[in-house]
């Protein structure tokens, strides 16, 4: 092997590691503390207050699709109004909540009824968001943290319901119960901002009983004399893809 | 350094970085793009969510991990003709799964919280898990090409690669289970899809890599070894006809279910561009034609590379299929109903590819082309095949 008379004196070697190694470790330290900072910020933007839901509540709905009138709309409007949602007119418009028409192939029995997020005990929303943002609140209200949501759309994936949607464009005017996020999935929240304040049923539920049709009860699952209780109960109730066995907190009647 | 590129001109491999750099830089601006106006400039929507980001992202990290293949084959089985071929193998597996995660990355709705997955961690989320595989694949991929070019660290080879052997089963397993646990959409729900998974990985993986080392040797001057070219085109061969056979016990189990009819007869006959894109595109042109052409003794370097092509093509076709063709068919909230309402219940929908998508997942190739022409430039990649050694473990 030729030396290079060029070449540094052999013992600069360990002078030149020692050199490499410091500034690797430096290199490393600059690329790692921002990382550091973000991750303290993120930590920080995601620590949700969970005091408040009550854990002996199980809120759900009934709707009685024996009383929903067919091209009849004031859920859905009420829906809109009351969470700050524009009318939908595209396919990348959110809808918390839709009215969907049925006909049974074999026998041509027709049905309308409003379909949202069903609120499932086994939410597999809840299961496959990978950082925890879609979550399960102890009073069986399932709702998406936009601080914690990336947008990975793998909750629209996985839930059987259809029952969430993307915010595929810039928001404006914006209620202030009800934030919303560009790059967020959402979904029906059982008018979260109303039920911790006290009252007593949703937007959907109060425009239909509003309209005379009655079709939607809100209430405790839990609690034997609620009136959903009671009807759950006395009539026979089915839940959507039961076979799932995700048991949703609202049910259907008349199907 | 230099060794690989003896022969490439110090202006040719520029030019080609900047293609690939100029490349990288549109699928960024696509990227910055889709963030700025949101999503509805892309043709996804609430109905299929995923869209052709997902086609680019998903294949290059299911070819990372086939990639990998011709180093196991040489560090855990012991072929030298395919030790020889391990740091190319694993430099392309690190280069792809970059690419790859970089367009899932930057398809998120909000890119700029990633960090927020890295730091929020929920352990029933198989996404989750996936994110604990990529990022695991990384290190173990690196560690197995240290203990490759290390001399002292040569003994370690062996151990290191059966470990990069494991992780990326449990990758490609992961990635397939994204799917398979899908309950809720016709497309998906089965176990089967793991499997499919791994046995795809391997032939997309071993095309890319075949593309790759034609390119490369071809810029040195030289040329693969016949026999050593007729073994691995043979290898690919069989990969691409076992993929067949799981793409079609998955359709088969499918067409068994009755409840599963609807969605089969969509994919496969009646849904307009994804029975063409399958029979055609995946079939014919990405399966059934390579494979003949794979097993031809007589095979041309070139044929081997349009092969190759061919199996890429195949597999974007696929892909398409699957991850497009399976959301676009309605979820059934009703059976035995017919279903319609403002929201495209009921309804097949409508997915049309935009040129930010496109961008971006063009960028996400970029990305890993660059990175793999800086990767041949500065580490001694090539391989070298002892054509003796070649010889004898072919007659084997």
């Amino acid at each position: 092997m030729k030396t290079d008379p060029a070449a540094p004196p052999a013992e600069s070697k360990p002078r030149r590691r020692g050199f490499l190694g410091v500034a690797a470790a430096g290199m490393a330290g600059v690329a790692l503390a921002p990382g550091i900072r973000l991750i303290e910020i993120a930590q920080a933007a995601t620590t949700t207050t969970s005091a408040g839901a009550n854990p002996a509540v199980r809120w759900g709905m009934l709707i009685d699709t024996t009383k929903c009138v067919e091209g009849c709309t004031d859920c859905v409007d009420a829906c809109n109004t009351e969470n700050g949602l524009a009318p939908a007119t595209r396919p990348t418009d959110p809808q918390w909540i839709r009215k969907i028409e049925i006909k049974q192939i074999k026998t041509g029995r027709t049905a309308s009824l409003p379909v949202m997020c069903q609120h499932c005990a086994e939410p597999p929303c809840v299961e496959v968001c990978p950082t925890g943002a879609s979550f399960k609140r102890a009073d069986g209200i399932v709702l998406v943290d936009r601080h914690s949501c990336i947008g990975c759309r793998y909750c629209m994936m996985a839930c059987p319901y259809k029952a969430r949607s993307f915010v595929h464009e810039p928001l404006a005017d914006q209620k202030s119960d009800v934030p919303r996020g560009k790059g967020c999935v959402e979904s029906c929240t059982l008018c979260v901002h109303r039920i911790d304040k006290g009252e007593k049923t949703t937007a959907c539920a109060e425009a239909c009983a509003k309209a005379g049709h009655g079709a939607i009860v809100f209430g405790d699952l839990n609690d034997p004399d609620s009136e959903i209780s009671q009807r759950i109960r006395s009539a026979n109730s089915v839940q959507l893809r039961a076979d799932l066995h995700l048991e949703p907190g609202v049910r259907y009647q008349g199907l | 350094m230099g060794a690989t590129f003896e022969r490439l001109e110090q202006r040719t491999f520029y030019l080609l970085v900047a293609a690939g750099g100029l490349l990288t830089l549109l699928g960024l601006g696509a990227a910055h793009w889709m963030e700025e106006r949101g999503h509805v400039v892309t043709g996804m929507d609430n109905q299929v969510v995923w869209g052709l980001p997902h086609v680019f992202a998903i294949f290059m990290i299911v070819a990372a991990s086939g990639v990998l293949n011709v180093a196991s084959i040489g560090s855990v089985f012991g072929q030298s003709a395919y030790k020889t071929r391990a740091p190319l193998s694993g430099l392309l597996s690190l280069t792809l799964l970059a690419g790859g995660l970089l367009v899932l990355m930057l398809d998120l709705g909000r890119p700029e919280r990633v960090i927020v997955a890295a730091t929020h961690y929920n352990a029933t989320s198989v996404f989750a898990w996936n994110v604990l595989l990529y990022s695991g694949m990384f290190a173990i991929v690196a560690i197995y090409l240290w203990t490759m070019f290390e001399r002292r660290f040569n003994p370690y080879a062996k151990a290191a690669g059966v470990a990069v052997l494991v992780w990326r089963f449990m990758l490609t397993t992961g990635t397939g289970l994204i799917f398979g646990f899908l309950v809720a959409r016709q497309a998906y729900q089965s176990a089967v899809l793991a499997p499919l998974f791994i046995v795809m990985s391997f032939g997309w993986g071993l095309a890319v890599f075949m593309i790759v080392q034609s390119s490369m040797l071809t810029w040195n001057g030289r040329r693969l070894d016949a026999a050593m070219r007729r073994r691995l085109a043979r290898l690919l061969g069989v990969f691409v006809a076992a993929a067949l056979y799981f793409v079609a016990v998955y359709h088969l189990t499918n067409l068994y279910f009755s409840r599963q009819g609807a969605f089969e007869a969509f994919i496969l006959r009646d849904g307009g561009v994804f029975p063409l894109l399958f029979w055609l595109g995946y079939a014919v042109l990405g399966s059934l034609v390579p494979v003949g052409m794979l097993f031809q003794p007589r095979l041309s370097d070139r044929g081997v590379v349009a092969a190759s092509a061919l199996v890429l093509l195949g597999a974007f076709a696929w892909l398409f299929v699957f991850i497009i063709g399976g959301q676009s068919f309605p979820l059934e909230i009703f059976p035995g109903y017919l279903a319609h309402s403002s929201f495209g219940d009921g309804a097949i929908a409508h997915y049309v590819p935009s040129w930010p998508e496109l961008l971006l997942g063009l960028g996400g190739i970029g990305a890993a082309f660059v990175l793999t022409m800086v990767g041949v430039r500065v580490l001694d990649v090539l391989p070298r095949d002892d054509v003796a050694a070649t010889a004898s473990t072919a007659r084997r």
